[in-house]
């Protein structure tokens, strides 16, 4: 774990973690050095489906309610086909992304692994989880971690990693019927249709997760800038250039 | 009983000629989608093979897959029914009535045991035993299964065998299922529609009698000759639908110039069924020919899908009109108003601590 230290940073200065991920700092009066969370496929992979998601919601929602009709003749427009376009090229995007990222979750350390995964059987967690609450309802008091606070890390299993699964698989679903039933596609994503029963639901599906990911989203920005601001420690920093500064 | 006669020997005998029955062949094999080398496959099987036993059993039901079954043109259902199969009962259309009926269903099973092909039109409902629905003094839901038992393969006419069409939607009162609910042991072949086009109810059993077992099916259970393709597939109107020209209402200008029907609620993206290339009543046209969007009749609870005029469906639980967009942009506005909450009162707390110290060092847990 020396890697998350920069080599500069005295021993005395490190900030440690603790059972649950918070950072024990080092004691009264000594400055505490940075830490380096996210490596550059994490921030790459987070900033590349931040942008996929962007042009997903706002083509998805095109696609769900269609803009007022183009005038002339059907064959000098294509529209339609290339919002279509976009979203699924964006969507391609988007699942290459998650896959990879599958991938550091494998071997990118605790830091890569830690929102897809819920220790739901730790009492503690769930205790930290009621701090964290507190905290934000402004009763209680702020606590730093290394990695995602629980309960943030609690709403992205929830809000982000669950309905991202959901649009992936819906997606591509629909993605193959488009294709085809002959297609490959069709062969690795037409279970989806068994599962949720028709072609209907399985759009609903689609478009009930985007608003999951849209309402996580908005908070989820709005607290990273919000404890950027109020913690001792910087958040920002963290998915830009992967360190954490402690003030 | 003695050998079932074969259809040719029995056209031959009704005075049609082998010139006759071997354009019906030639019609037959391209109603199927098959190359034309198939008509010969088809004019040996009814040359050779005995014509199938049928019983066909009704259920919960309208009886629309029946109406639209004998008005098939390609090949005609009285050529079916008379000719390639043995439809040797069929209450609704039958002449034997009463006791002489229940007499012949229970020969067919007892000769022609493991033989017979069992066509279910509507379904059973299991609710309060059963007795929603009462064929010949019983529960429908046992003379099905016990029809079932000695069958050689089930066909589930209509989307109420399939899948279970209205009488199962919401709240479904009489907890009616389709048919493989209750079937759980025999290939079942599923022709949904509400109802099914004539030509492919009798492009299944044409494809069955002539090549001895059933078509490739979907993962579904539907042949895919048939199913393989959505309504919004092989859509004449699809160029407008790429396009982005699409009709509002049903009076404006994009109705009149034949736009795309999506936003009026057309099913077509999501349903799959032929009707877009076999179409109806011979061939003369299909909803979205006559300017009224794809209901989704042939796919599993299109009646909870609804509403019909509307492209998203929407969450009754919700309150009525709520879609997807609706609950989610409502959600949306409340948790924007309550982040702006939250971040005021987050401001007035940071104003009461030093500039540039974020939170107060003794308020601090570490
Ligand atoms: C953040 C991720 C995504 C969001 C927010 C999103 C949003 C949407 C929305 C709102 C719709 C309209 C659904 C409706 O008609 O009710 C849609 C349709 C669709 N999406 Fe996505 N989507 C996402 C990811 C994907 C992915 C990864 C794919 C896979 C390539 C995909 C493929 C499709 C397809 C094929 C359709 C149907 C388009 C059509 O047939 O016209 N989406 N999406
Ligand atoms: C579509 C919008 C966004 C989504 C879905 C999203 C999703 C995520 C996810 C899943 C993580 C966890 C990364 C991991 O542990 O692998 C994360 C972390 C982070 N995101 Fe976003 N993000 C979005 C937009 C933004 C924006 C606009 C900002 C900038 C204000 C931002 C700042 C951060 C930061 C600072 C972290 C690290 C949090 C920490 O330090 O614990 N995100 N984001
Ligand atoms: S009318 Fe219906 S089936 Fe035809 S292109 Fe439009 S949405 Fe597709
Ligand atoms: S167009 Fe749609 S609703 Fe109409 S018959 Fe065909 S599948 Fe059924």
């Amino acid at each position: 774990m020396s890697k998350m230290y920069h080599p500069s940073t005295p021993l005395p200065s490190r900030v440690r973690e603790g059972h649950f991920g918070e950072a024990i700092l080092p004691p009264a009066g000594v400055q505490p050095g940075p830490v380096y969370v996210y490596d550059a496929a994490i921030r790459l992979w987070h900033w590349v489906t931040f942008l996929a998601i962007i042009v997903l919601c706002v083509t998805g929602y095109f696609i769900g309610s269609p803009l007022p009709s183009v005038g002339g003749e059907a064959h000098e427009h294509y529209l339609f086909g290339w919002i279509r376009f976009t979203h699924f090229a964006a969507g391609m995007i988007l699942g290459v992304a998650f896959v990879l990222r599958l991938y550091r979750v494998l071997v990118g350390g605790k830091h890569a692994r830690q929102i897809f995964w819920i220790p739901f059987w730790s009492l503690g967690w769930w205790k930290e989880i009621f701090e964290e609450v507190r905290w934000y309802l402004i009763i209680g008091k702020p606590k730093e971690y290394v990695g995602h606070n629980p309960l943030a890390h609690f709403a992205m299993f929830f809000m982000f990693v669950l309905p991202m699964l959901v649009l992936l698989f819906t997606g591509f679903a629909l993605y193959a019927e488009g294709a085809g039933v002959h297609t490959g596609w069709y062969t690795w994503f037409g279970w989806v249709f068994s599962v949720l029963g028709d072609s209907m639901t399985v759009r609903t599906w689609h478009h009930a997760a985007m608003w999951v990911v849209i309402l996580f989203s908005m908070v989820h920005m709005y607290m990273a800038i919000r404890e950027d601001m109020t913690h001792r420690q910087t958040t920002i920093s963290a998915m830009i250039s992967g360190w954490r500064f402690y003030r | 009983m003695g050998r079932q006669e074969t259809f040719y020997e029995l056209i031959r005998r009704q005075g049609i000629s082998r010139r006759n029955f071997l354009k019906f062949c030639s019609l037959s094999a391209a109603s199927l989608g098959l190359a034309p080398h198939f008509a010969g496959t088809i004019a040996h099987a009814m040359e050779t093979k005995p014509r199938v036993p049928v019983i066909w059993l009704h259920g919960l039901e309208c009886t629309c897959c029946t109406e639209s079954f004998i008005r098939s043109a390609h090949p005609l259902a009285k050529d079916v029914i008379l000719s390639m199969v043995s439809l040797d009962y069929d209450d609704t259309i039958m002449a034997a009535a009463g006791h002489q009926a229940e007499q012949a269903i229970e020969d067919i099973m007892r000769d022609y045991k493991g033989q017979y092909i069992l066509a279910v039109e509507g379904n059973p409902p299991l609710g309060n035993d059963g007795t929603f629905c009462i064929p010949g003094g019983r529960p429908f839901v046992e003379k099905l299964k016990e029809v079932a038992a000695d069958a050689a393969a089930v066909i589930a006419w209509g989307s109420c065998a399939s899948w279970g069409c209205v009488q199962a939607a919401k709240p479904n009162p009489t907890t009616a299922v389709p048919i493989h609910k209750v079937i759980t042991d025999k290939p079942i072949i599923k022709v949904p529609g509400c109802p099914p086009i004539a030509e492919v109810m009798t492009g299944v059993i044409t494809f069955y009698v002539t090549f001895g077992q059933l078509p490739a099916l979907d993962r579904q259970g539907r042949p895919l000759m048939f199913y393989g393709q959505r309504v919004h597939d092989k859509c004449y109107r699809r160029g407008h639908f790429d396009a982005g020209q699409f009709s509002e209402k049903f009076d404006d200008f994009g109705a009149r110039a034949g736009y795309c029907l999506y936003k009026v609620g057309c099913r077509g993206p999501t349903t799959y069924n032929a009707c877009s290339t076999t179409r109806w009543n011979e061939g003369v046209s299909f909803p979205i020919g006559s300017g009224h969007g794809c209901l989704g009749c042939s796919e599993p609870d299109f009646w909870d899908n609804g509403p019909f005029y509307e492209r998203l469906e929407t969450f009754p639980q919700f309150g009525a009109e709520m879609s997807a967009d609706r609950i989610g942009a409502t959600a949306a506005a409340i948790v924007g108003v309550g982040i702006a909450a939250h971040a005021g009162i987050t401001a007035l707390r940071q104003a009461r601590v030093k500039p540039n110290t974020p939170v107060a060092a003794d308020e601090r847990v570490v």
